[in-house]
């Protein structure tokens, strides 16, 4: 068996899921952690995997976002996070 | 205007599909990793550092998918990922042990704009690979000697600290040998973690501060860091860095869990 510590990811291994619900790139998104306030990169949070999966701030470890994929559903909780920035992306008119 | 002309000219976001991708070609590394090239219709390209969800479907319609580091540079016509087998693992043992070219897997991507570099000549190149999590960073080298070639102005030197367990679990070995004799900018160290070969001269140990003060640059030198591998390594090398006095904003991770593994 492996140390559950050996099995922690990223939120960089989030962005492909995240890519069904945001039409931004989430790893670059700037995440503020409800319980501490830290500010950080979303790719830089710490990911269990489960069931689900459960992003953890990196400084407090509070749980900032949950998602769970069902055949035909995604449940997202974001509670955990007070604001997420996001980049727009590039919506220019095409002439 | 019509509002549907109107809404067909506004310029969507592409939305990230699932492309059938083509096994063209497959690379043992070491005993237990193995590249994989890829013909991917249509890939739109890739910036160093991105990586690709990989889905497989088996015959009674299960599909599992995980998230690999792209290892071949932008421009190239293939994408290239790099599998490490895990005993226990779902999905590498198929990828490291069955699926031989001319198979057909589902490709989604490029994902990911953290974890990325685009040369810029003032910013020293610094990274920091451990096992298997050396993928991405070899993205980046072979993107920075394939825009050297044409503009060597146009990059920064690097340094490559590679951590495995030892000399022969080393992945690229060949290619990593033939970019650093080439190239008077790049420097390569490896530190062994478990079996150095006998006489080994070098660096024998995990990750510490004295190893990467002397294998990196100073503060002033403002490199930008990229580290990645098993997290105990990342977060060991993040933390050192951090309290080496680089800013945490030049410290880029990526987390490779039990390699190969990772992704949803």
């Amino acid at each position: 068996m492996r140390r559950a510590e050996e099995l922690v990811l990223d939120g960089n291994a989030l962005a492909g899921a995240l890519s069904q619900i945001f039409v931004s790139d989430v790893t670059t998104a700037r995440v503020t952690c409800a319980a501490c306030a830290d500010i950080g990169s979303l790719g830089a949070a710490r990911l269990y995997r489960a069931a689900g999966e459960v992003l953890r701030c990196s400084r407090c470890n509070a749980v900032l976002l949950r998602l769970t994929t069902a055949p035909d559903r995604i449940y997202l909780e974001l509670t955990g996070m007070r604001c997420v920035e996001l980049v727009r992306p590039q919506t220019s008119v095409v002439e | 205007m019509e509002r549907a002309t109107l809404l067909g000219r506004l310029a969507q976001p592409a939305r990230l599909d699932w492309r059938a991708a083509r096994v063209v070609a497959a690379r043992q590394e070491t005993p237990r990793v193995r590249t994989l090239v890829l013909e991917v219709p249509d890939w739109p390209g890739h910036s160093a550092g991105q990586h690709l969800d990989l889905r497989l479907t088996a015959e009674d319609g299960y599909q599992a998918q995980r998230s690999f580091s792209i290892a071949s540079a932008p421009g190239e016509p293939h994408i290239e990922v790099t599998v490490e087998r895990l005993s226990d693992g779902e999905v590498s043992p198929y990828l490291t042990d069955v699926i031989e070219e001319g198979d057909l897997l589902d490709v989604r991507g490029p994902i990911g704009g953290y974890f990325v570099w685009n040369p810029q000549p003032s910013r020293p190149l610094a990274l920091i690979g451990g096992g298997c999590g050396i993928a991405p960073l070899m993205c980046m080298l072979r993107h920075r000697a394939s825009v050297a070639a044409d503009a060597p102005s146009a990059v920064p030197p690097a340094r490559l600290l590679y951590s495995a367990r030892s000399a022969d679990e080393r992945i690229y070995r060949a290619e990593l040998d033939g970019l650093a004799e080439s190239d008077k900018d790049l420097r390569i160290n490896y530190t062994f973690t478990r079996s150095p070969p006998v006489g080994w001269s070098g660096y024998r140990r995990r990750l510490d501060r004295e190893m990467l003060e002397e294998v990196f640059w100073p503060t002033a030198a403002e490199p930008i860091f990229y580290v990645c591998g098993p997290t105990l390594m990342v977060e060991t090398g993040a933390t050192l860095l951090a309290e080496l006095g680089y800013p945490p904003t030049d410290i880029l991770t990526e987390r490779f869990g039990p390699t190969g593994e990772s992704g949803p």
